[in-house]
C-alpha cells in the first residue's frame, strides 16, 4: 500500500479499458525505403528491365504462320479456342501441355525456393517489380528516405502539392500501361491498340483494362508490404518449402553481436565488440519496414538491399563484407558463411530430376504429337435405318481436325465390313467405300455419313467398321474403329 | 483479470486460448482491413436497394434497377430472335430447293426444324424420326405420300384424312372381309402373294392364287407389281419396310380390315416458317428424294 498524500493512498486497479488495451486494428505505418547501389541491387534493375520487357514487348512481337492463322507469337485466342506460342499451336483438347507448364511451374518453386529461398518473391514478382518501379518514379519527384519523409509531414504548399499531382499521374500512367498491355494477350495486338482507343473493343477489354489498372495503382502505390504480409499466401507457404539448408538473407549474428555503436572506444577498453555498428541502414532500405537482425521472418521477401547497404558500410570501417548474407540457417547455427554449394542436396536433385523429367516429357510428347484427329459418333437415335431393299443404314457424325496451318483435302474410306459403302449426308457422289473431303486450315470439319451395308453380310446385332483418313498430299493418316448396328438376328 | 500470456518469440500477447500447445498470437488488425469490410457492407446495402433481394410474401422486392433473371432471359431471346431474322426472312422468300442449296441456310433451317420436331412430331414418329408400328420411320426411302421437298411440305401443311383441311392427304383402302369383296380364302391367297413381292417365303400355291385376285382388286391402287402409288399413299408392297408388320397374319390382317393412320395438318398450328424448316429437317433425316 503506498501513501501519495497523508490522506489519500493509491489504489491497486488497472484501467480494463486503457487505449492501450483497446488496439484492436493498427493504422498502415507508411515506409521510406532509402535508396541503395550494390550488387543486388543492380541484379534487382537487371530483372525488372527483363520482366517488365517481357511483359510489355511479347504481345506485339509476328509470327508468321501463313495467311490463315494469326500472326502474333503470343496469342491466347479464347475466342477461337486456340493457344499460340512461336511455333507451338495448342488445341483445347491438347490443354494438358498447359496443364504440364503449370506442374512445371510449381515444381520450379519448389526448386527455387528449397535452395535459393524466396527468390521469386524478392526479385521477380509483378508485386515486388511494380512497387520498385513506382518507387523509381517516387524518389526521383521527391528525393530520397529523409526528403520524403520531410515532405510527408510538410503541409500542403504548391510545392508539395506539385510534386504530389505529378507523381499520382505518373503512377496512373503505369497503371494504364500495366492493365492496357495485359489485353493485348488475348486478341490481335495492333487491331485491338486501334479498337481500344476508337471505342470499338468489346466491353470486356475496358473492364479489364479498368480493374488492372486499379489493382496497380492501389497494390503498388499504397498497399505495397501489406499485399505480402497480409494478402498473399506464398509467405506462409514458404514455411514447408524452406528449410535450414535453404538460402535466406541473414544477419550473421556471430559475428556481428554484440552490436555496438562506439566500437573503437568499446575495444580500447577491452570489451568484445562484434562487427555489427548498429547504424540501421539495413533497416533504411528495407521495403518491408522489418529489421533483419531480428531473424528470418514472414515479412522478408529476400530481396536482399540490406546486404548491399551493409555491405557498403563493412566497406567504409573496413571489416570484410557479408554481415548480411545469403546463408542458410544450419551455417548460421554453426556460425560460418554459406559458399554456393551450401544449400545443395539430395532434396535440390529430386526436384531438378522431376522438373527435368517433365521438361523432356513435354518436349518428346510435343515434337510427337498428331496434327491430325478424327472422333466419329455413331448416331444413337436410330441406331440403325431398314430400308427398302432391306439393306441397313448407320448415320455416323465424323469429326476431322486438321490441326496445321494450311488446308488439307482427305480421304476417309471404311474397311471391315464386306459391301458397305458411305455417302455424305445430303451430297449428289455416289455412294461408294470412299469420299474425298476438304478441311479449311487449323480448322475442325463436322459432317454426317450415311453408311449402307446388305442385311446378309452382317453376322449379328453389332459388327466393327473402321474409319480410316488420308491426307492426300502426304502421308498422315488415322483410324477409328466404330461399330455398326442392325437387327439382331 | 488473467495473466497476460507474452508470446517469448515475438513478445506479443496472446490470445490465452491454447490448442494442442498451439497459440495465437493478439496482432492487431490492420486498419485497411476493417474499412474494407465497412465497404463491402455499404456495397450490400447499395446492392439491396438496387436489386431484388428481400424475401417478400408472393415476391421479393423488386429493385430499383428492375433486374429478373426471367427479364434477362426475355431479352436474350428477343435477340437471338433478332439474329435470327437475317435466315428467317429468307427462309420465307426462298422456296425450298434453294434452301437447300444454300449451305449457311440450310444447316439453319435443318436446326430449326429439329427443334420443332422435338416440339411437335416425335408423340408418333419419335425422337429419332424412327417411328413405330403404324407411325412412318421418316429416316428410310420408303415414302406413302412422296418423299421430295415439296411432297413432304404439302403433306406437313395439309396433314393426313384430316376432314376439315380440302388439300389433306386422302384415300381409303377397302376392307376387304368386312365389305365382303373377297373370301376368306381368297384374302389368304392374296396375301401370300403380296409376301411373295417382298421376297418372303410364302406358300407358292397359294401365292399363285393371289396373283390373280391381286391382279383383279389391288393393283389399281398398288400397281401391277406391288410398287405402290404415291398419289394415294398407297404403300410399296414390294419392298422390305412394311407400317403394319410383314408377316402374313398382319397382311391377312390389313386386307381384311385395313388401318387408316393420320396426321394432323400443321397448316393452322404452325407459321409457314417453321413448317418448310420441318420439311428440310424431314427431308434432310437421309432418305429425302
Amino acid at each position: 500500500m503506498v501513501t501519495v498524500h497523508k490522506e489519500v493512498e493509491r489504489l491497486d486497479v488497472e484501467p480494463v479499458n486503457s487505449k492501450e488495451k483497446r488496439e484492436l486494428f493498427a493504422a498502415h505505418v507508411k515506409i521510406f525505403p532509402k535508396g541503395v547501389t550494390g550488387t543486388f541491387r543492380s541484379l534487382k534493375w537487371l530483372i525488372m528491365g527483363i520482366t517488365l520487357g517481357i511483359y510489355y514487348i511479347t504481345p506485339w512481337l509476328r509470327w508468321d504462320r501463313g495467311p490463315y492463322v494469326p500472326d502474333q507469337a503470343i496469342l491466347l485466342d479464347l475466342a477461337n479456342r486456340r493457344f499460340y506460342f512461336f511455333s507451338i499451336e495448342i488445341w483445347p483438347q491438347e490443354f494438358y501441355y498447359v496443364a504440364g507448364l503449370l506442374i512445371l511451374a510449381g515444381i520450379g518453386l519448389f526448386l527455387v525456393t528449397s535452395t535459393v529461398g524466396r527468390a521469386w518473391c524478392g526479385y521477380s514478382c509483378p508485386q515486388t517489380v511494380w512497387v520498385d518501379l513506382f518507387l523509381v518514379v517516387e524518389r526521383w519527384l521527391e528525393g530520397d528516405r529523409n526528403a520524403r519523409i520531410k515532405l510527408d509531414k510538410a503541409p500542403w504548399t504548391s510545392d508539395k502539392i506539385r510534386k504530389r499531382v505529378i507523381k499520382h499521374f505518373i503512377w496512373i500512367l503505369i497503371s494504364i500501361s500495366t492493365g492496357g498491355a495485359w489485353i493485348f494477350y488475348f486478341a490481335d495486338a495492333p487491331t485491338l491498340f486501334k479498337n481500344f482507343f476508337t471505342l470499338q473493343s468489346p466491353f470486356v477489354a475496358y473492364a479489364t483494362v479498368a480493374v488492372l489498372t486499379a489493382t496497380t495503382y492501389i497494390f503498388a502505390g499504397f498497399a505495397r508490404e501489406q499485399i505480402c504480409t497480409f494478402a498473399c499466401p506464398w509467405p506462409r507457404i514458404q514455411g514447408a518449402m524452406l528449410d535450414e539448408h535453404s538460402l535466406i538473407v541473414t544477419y550473421n549474428a556471430w559475428r556481428g553481436e554484440p552490436r555496438t555503436l562506439k566500437k573503437k572506444e568499446r575495444e580500447k577498453l577491452g570489451d568484445k565488440a562484434g562487427d555489427c555498428v548498429d547504424c540501421n541502414a539495413c533497416v533504411a532500405v528495407c521495403p518491408q519496414g522489418i529489421d533483419i537482425r531480428d531473424g528470418a521472418q514472414l515479412e522478408c521477401i529476400t530481396c536482399a538491399l540490406c546486404i548491399d547497404a551493409c555491405n557498403a558500410v563493412m566497406d567504409k570501417i573496413g571489416k570484410p563484407r557479408g554481415l548480411i548474407s545469403y546463408a542458410t540457417m544450419s551455417d548460421h547455427a554453426e556460425s560460418k558463411a554459406s559458399t554456393w554449394t551450401s544449400f545443395i542436396r539430395p532434396r535440390t536433385y529430386i526436384y531438378l530430376a522431376i522438373f527435368g523429367a517433365i521438361c523432356l516429357g513435354m518436349l518428346v510428347t510435343l515434337l510427337m504429337r498428331d496434327r491430325l484427329d478424327m472422333s466419329v459418333l455413331h448416331d444413337r437415335n436410330p441406331q440403325f435405318v431398314k430400308l427398302s431393299d432391306g439393306s441397313i443404314r448407320n448415320g455416323y457424325t465424323v469429326k476431322i481436325l486438321n490441326m496445321v496451318t494450311d488446308p488439307r483435302s482427305f480421304r476417309v474410306s471404311i474397311s471391315g465390313l464386306k459391301g458397305a459403302t458411305m455417302k455424305i449426308a445430303g451430297s449428289d457422289v455416289k455412294a461408294s467405300d470412299t469420299v474425298k473431303v476438304d478441311v479449311d486450315a487449323d480448322k475442325l470439319k463436322a459432317f454426317k455419313v450415311y453408311v449402307t451395308v446388305n442385311h446378309k453380310a452382317l453376322k449379328g446385332a453389332r459388327s466393327n467398321i473402321q474409319f480410316t483418313i488420308k491426307d492426300i498430299s502426304g502421308d498422315e493418316t488415322t483410324t477409328y474403329n466404330a461399330i455398326f448396328d442392325g437387327p439382331s438376328k | 483479470m488473467s495473466k497476460k500470456d507474452i508470446d517469448e518469440v515475438t513478445g506479443v500477447e496472446t490470445t490465452g486460448h491454447e490448442w494442442d500447445g498451439i497459440k495465437e498470437l493478439n496482432n492487431p488488425l490492420p486498419r485497411w482491413w476493417l474499412w474494407t469490410m465497412y465497404l463491402c457492407i455499404i456495397w450490400a446495402i447499395g446492392y439491396m436497394i438496387a436489386y431484388p433481394s428481400i424475401p417478400l410474401i408472393n415476391a421479393s422486392t423488386p429493385g430499383l434497377l428492375g433486374q429478373t433473371s426471367r427479364g434477362d432471359v426475355a431479352i436474350e431471346i428477343a435477340a437471338a430472335k433478332e439474329s435470327q431474322k437475317v435466315f428467317r426472312d429468307q427462309i420465307a422468300a426462298k422456296s425450298l430447293v434453294d434452301i437447300r442449296k444454300d449451305e449457311k441456310l440450310f444447316q439453319f433451317a435443318r436446326s430449326g426444324g429439329k427443334a420443332a420436331f422435338a416440339v411437335n412430331c416425335i408423340q408418333c414418329h419419335g425422337s429419332g424420326a424412327q417411328g413405330g408400328a403404324g407411325y412412318p420411320n421418316l429416316n428410310d426411302d420408303d415414302w406413302l405420300w412422296g418423299g421430295d421437298l415439296e411432297a413432304i411440305y404439302t403433306t406437313i401443311q395439309h396433314g393426313i384424312r384430316v376432314e376439315a383441311d380440302d388439300d389433306t392427304r386422302t384415300s381409303d383402302m377397302p376392307a376387304f372381309a368386312g365389305d365382303e369383296i373377297l373370301e376368306k380364302e381368297q384374302i389368304v391367297q392374296v396375301a401370300a402373294f403380296v409376301g411373295s413381292l417382298s421376297k418372303q417365303e410364302v406358300d407358292a400355291e397359294a401365292a399363285k392364287k393371289g396373283a390373280a385376285v391381286y391382279e383383279e382388286n389391288c393393283a389399281s391402287c398398288h400397281g401391277e407389281k406391288g410398287k405402290g402409288n404415291k398419289e394415294f399413299g398407297a404403300p410399296n408392297l414390294a419392298d422390305a419396310i412394311s407400317l403394319y408388320g410383314d408377316k402374313q397374319a398382319d397382311i391377312i390382317r390389313q386386307v381384311s380390315k385395313p388401318k387408316h393412320g393420320e396426321m394432323p395438318a400443321w397448316v393452322s398450328r404452325l407459321d409457314d416458317i417453321t413448317i418448310k424448316q420441318l420439311a428440310i429437317y424431314v427431308h434432310a433425316l437421309g432418305g429425302g428424294e
